[in-house]
C-alpha cells in the first residue's frame, strides 16, 4: 500500500470525505428528530440550538405516555410481534427440517408446492375474502397466521440444516430415537443461530408493518403501534386524549408537532438501540439467504 | 473415469447401509408407502406449513377467478355468474388506465435505475476503508434506517418537506416562496425514490461488502506492484467479483418492476399528488376494499401479477444472453 500514486491518494482522500458526508446524510435527520422532540422546533430552525431552559420540554413525551391508544398500540404491537415470531419459527423450522434431509421422499414435489407461491398469488381481495370467511377479521389471528408461512424463511432454515453434521443424527437413530426426539434433542439445540436470525426478521418485520392491521383490524382497540402512529404522523389526527386542554391555536399546533417528534423517537428507538447488538445475526440472514 | 457399480445390498455391507438406509434410505427398491410408514413423523412436521400455504396462498389463487365473474358475496365464488374478460376490458379502456399504468412503471423503473448502483458504489467505497473499527462504525450508521418503519419514514418526510419544515428553511436562501413538496405531483417520484435510497442503500450493500471482503488481498498487492492504479484495480478485480451478484439482483429488481410495494406509496398519497402517486397496488386497494368492487379490483391485481411474471421471465432471458448464459434459472 506504499506505492499509491498521487491520483490514488487523492481518490482515497475524496472517498473518505464522501463517506463522512454519507454518514451525515443518514445521521442528521435522525438527530434532528431526536433534538426536536425536546427542543422547540421553531427555535431549532431559526437559531439551531438553545441553552435557554424554557425552550426545552418533555411535554410531547408526557402526552404520549398518558395516551391510552398509544399505550394500547404498544402492548398490541408487542403481542402481535411476539405471537407472529413464535408461530413463524415453529412452522418454518418444522417444515424446513425434513426438506433438508437427503433421502426424504417427495421433497422436490413439496418444495415446488412452496416455491410456486413465491411467483403466483391470489392477490389482495381473494386473500382478504379467505381471512373474512374464516371469521378472522378483528382478531389477532388475521395478523399472525397469513404471514407466518414464508418460503424465504424455509429456504433459509433448510440451508442451515443441510450444513449440520449428519453423523449426529445417525448415531441417535441407531440408539432407536424417534424422529421427533432427534429433532428436539439434537437438531434444535444446534439450530439456535438460525432460529435467532428468523426470529429477529419476523419480529422487526411485524413490529414495523401496518398494512395487514389496516385491512384486517377495524376495531381501534386492536390497532398496533404503527397504525396509531399513522393517524398521528400522516393523517395529522392528534389523539383527543393528548390535547384536551384549552390552548391557543399557536400553542396547540406547537404541541401537536412535539407529539409527532416524540412519538417517532419512542416508537423507533427500541429497534435502533437493539439492532447494533444483533447486527451480526441480521447480516447472517442476508448472507445465508443469498447462498441458497 | 469411474465405473459405476450398481448398488447391491450384500450381507457384508449391511452395517453402514442399513444404518444409512433407515435415515437416508439408499435402497432404491423401497417404495414410497414403506418409506412413509417408517418416517411418518417427518411428514407430520410439514403439516402446519402445508395447511397454512393451502389456506392462505392456494385458496386465494382459486379465489382469483372472481376476476372473471360478476361476483356477489351472497352468491359466493361458485354461484356468481361468469362475465369473461369484462372487468379487464373495463380497466384497460377506463380513462384512469394509462396514468396508473405509467405511474407504476415510471416509479419502479426510475427507482431501479437510480437505486441499483448506489449499494454497489457504497460497497466499493467502504472496501477502501482500511481500519476495521472505523468501517464497522460507518456500516452501523448506514444500516440503521433499514430498521425504521415505513410509517415513521413517511411521517419524517411530511415533517422535513412541509412548507415550514427544515428543507424549506434551507431552501429559503434561493426561493421566495416555500415549496409544498408533499402535495405537488411533480415531486412525488423524486421524494419516493430518494427516501427509498436513503433508507435501503446501506442495508443493500451488505451482500456486496461481504463479497469484496472475500477477495484475496494478494491479488490487489500483485496488481499494485505491477503498477495498477486504484481505479484499475477496482475495475479489473473488484467489479468482476461483484458481477454475478449484480446479475441476480438486477434480474430480481427488473423482474419485480411492476411488483412495487403498496405501503409507502399509499402513505405518501395526498389528494393533490394523486396524478403521479396513484399506482396499481393502491388503486386495487381503493377500488377493492374501500369501494367494495371485489371482482374488478381482483382483475386489476391479476393483470398486475401476470405482467410481473412475464417481466421476470423476459428480463432473465435478456440478462442470460448478455451475461454468457448466467441467469437466475
Amino acid at each position: 500500500m506504499k506505492n499509491h500514486s498521487k491520483t490514488d491518494k487523492t481518490l482515497l482522500f475524496s472517498n473518505k470525505i464522501i463517506l463522512v458526508l454519507l454518514v451525515l446524510i443518514v445521521l442528521l435527520p435522525l438527530l434532528y428528530i431526536l433534538l426536536a422532540s425536546f427542543l422547540d422546533p421553531n427555535v431549532l430552525l431559526s437559531k439551531g440550538f438553545s441553552l435557554n431552559p424554557s425552550d426545552w420540554s418533555l411535554e410531547g413525551y408526557k402526552r404520549i405516555l398518558q395516551d391510552e391508544l398509544m399505550i394500547k398500540g404498544f402492548i398490541n404491537s408487542v403481542l402481535y410481534s411476539v405471537g407472529f415470531t413464535i408461530v413463524t419459527i415453529i412452522i418454518t423450522i418444522f417444515a424446513a427440517y425434513p426438506l433438508s434431509l437427503d433421502g426424504f421422499k417427495g421433497k422436490n414435489v413439496i418444495m415446488i408446492f412452496f416455491l410456486i407461491t413465491m411467483f403466483f398469488n391470489g392477490g389482495l381481495i381473494p386473500t382478504y375474502l379467505v381471512v373474512k370467511d374464516l371469521g378472522m377479521l378483528n382478531t389477532i389471528w388475521s395478523i399472525i397466521l397469513p404471514g407466518a408461512i414464508s418460503v424465504w424463511n424455509i429456504i433459509l432454515a433448510r440451508t442451515f440444516f443441510k450444513g449440520l453434521p449428519k453423523e449426529l443424527f445417525e448415531a441417535a437413530k441407531i440408539d432407536g430415537a424417534s424422529e421427533l426426539k432427534i429433532f428436539l434433542k439434537i437438531v434444535l439445540p444446534l439450530s439456535k443461530p438460525i432460529i435467532f436470525v428468523i426470529a429477529l426478521y419476523a419480529f422487526v418485520g411485524q413490529w414495523n408493518s401496518y398494512f395487514d392491521a389496516m385491512i384486517y383490524l377495524e376495531d381501534q382497540e386492536l390497532h398496533p403501534l404503527q397504525l396509531v402512529l399513522r393517524s398521528i404522523l400522516i393523517q395529522n389526527q392528534v389523539q383527543p386524549g393528548m390535547i384536551s386542554d384549552q390552548l391557543a391555536m399557536a400553542e396547540l399546533s406547537k404541541l401537536a408537532e412535539k407529539i409527532k417528534y416524540a412519538s417517532i423517537v419512542i416508537s423507533s428507538l427500541p429497534l435502533l438501540i437493539m439492532y447494533p447488538f444483533f447486527q451480526k445475526y441480521f447480516e447472517k440472514g442476508v448472507m445465508v439467504g443469498s447462498l441458497k | 473415469m469411474s465405473i459405476s457399480v450398481p448398488e447391491k445390498k450384500t450381507t457384508n455391507k449391511k452395517t453402514s447401509n442399513e444404518v444409512r438406509g433407515k435415515f437416508f434410505p439408499v435402497e432404491k427398491k423401497e417404495n414410497f408407502i414403506q418409506y412413509f410408514k417408517k418416517n411418518y413423523a417427518l411428514y407430520l412436521f410439514l403439516v402446519p406449513a402445508i395447511i397454512l400455504t393451502i389456506v392462505f396462498k392456494y385458496i386465494p389463487m382459486y379465489g382469483a377467478i372472481i376476476a372473471f365473474k360478476d361476483f356477489s358475496p351472497m352468491k359466493g365464488i361458485m354461484g356468481s355468474d361468469w362475465v369473461g374478460l369484462t372487468h379487464f376490458k373495463d380497466f384497460l379502456t377506463s380513462p384512469n388506465f394509462k396514468d396508473i399504468f405509467m405511474n407504476t412503471l415510471k416509479l419502479s423503473f426510475y427507482g431501479l435505475i437510480l437505486g441499483f448502483p448506489v449499494p454497489i458504489i457504497l460497497a466499493l467505497s467502504l472496501n477502501q476503508v482500511r481500519r476495521a473499527a472505523i468501517k464497522k462504525n460507518i456500516q452501523l450508521i448506514l444500516y440503521a434506517p433499514n430498521f425504521i418503519s415505513v410509517v415513521v419514514i413517511t411521517g419524517m418526510l411530511f415533517i422535513f418537506m412541509s412548507p415550514t419544515g427544515p428543507i424549506n428553511s434551507l431552501l429559503s436562501i434561493f426561493n421566495d416562496k416555500p415549496v409544498s413538496f408533499m402535495t405537488d405531483p411533480e415531486y412525488f417520484r423524486s421524494i419516493y425514490i430518494l427516501s427509498g435510497i436513503w433508507q435501503a442503500a446501506g442495508w443493500s450493500s451488505i451482500i456486496y461488502v461481504a463479497a469484496l471482503a472475500n477477495v484475496d488481498p494478494q491479488l490487489h498487492d500483485a496488481a499494485t506492484i505491477d503498477g495498477a492504479t486504484l481505479l484499475q484495480r477496482i475495475r479489473h478485480i473488484d467489479l468482476p467479483t461483484l458481477k454475478p451478484i449484480m446479475a441476480v439482483l438486477f434480474i430480481l429488481g427488473a423482474g419485480g418492476i411492476m411488483a412495487i410495494g403498496f405501503e409507502k406509496a399509499y402513505l405518501m398519497q395526498t389528494s393533490m399528488n394523486l396524478p403521479t402517486s396513484e399506482i396499481l397496488p393502491t388503486y386495487v386497494y381503493k377500488v377493492g376494499l374501500q369501494a367494495g368492487d371485489y371482482a374488478y379490483s381482483t382483475a386489476v391485481g391479476l393483470f398486475n401479477s401476470v405482467i410481473n411474471v412475464v417481466l421476470l421471465v423476459f428480463v432473465n432471458f435478456v440478462v442470460k444472453k448478455l451475461n454468457e448464459g448466467e441467469g437466475l434459472y
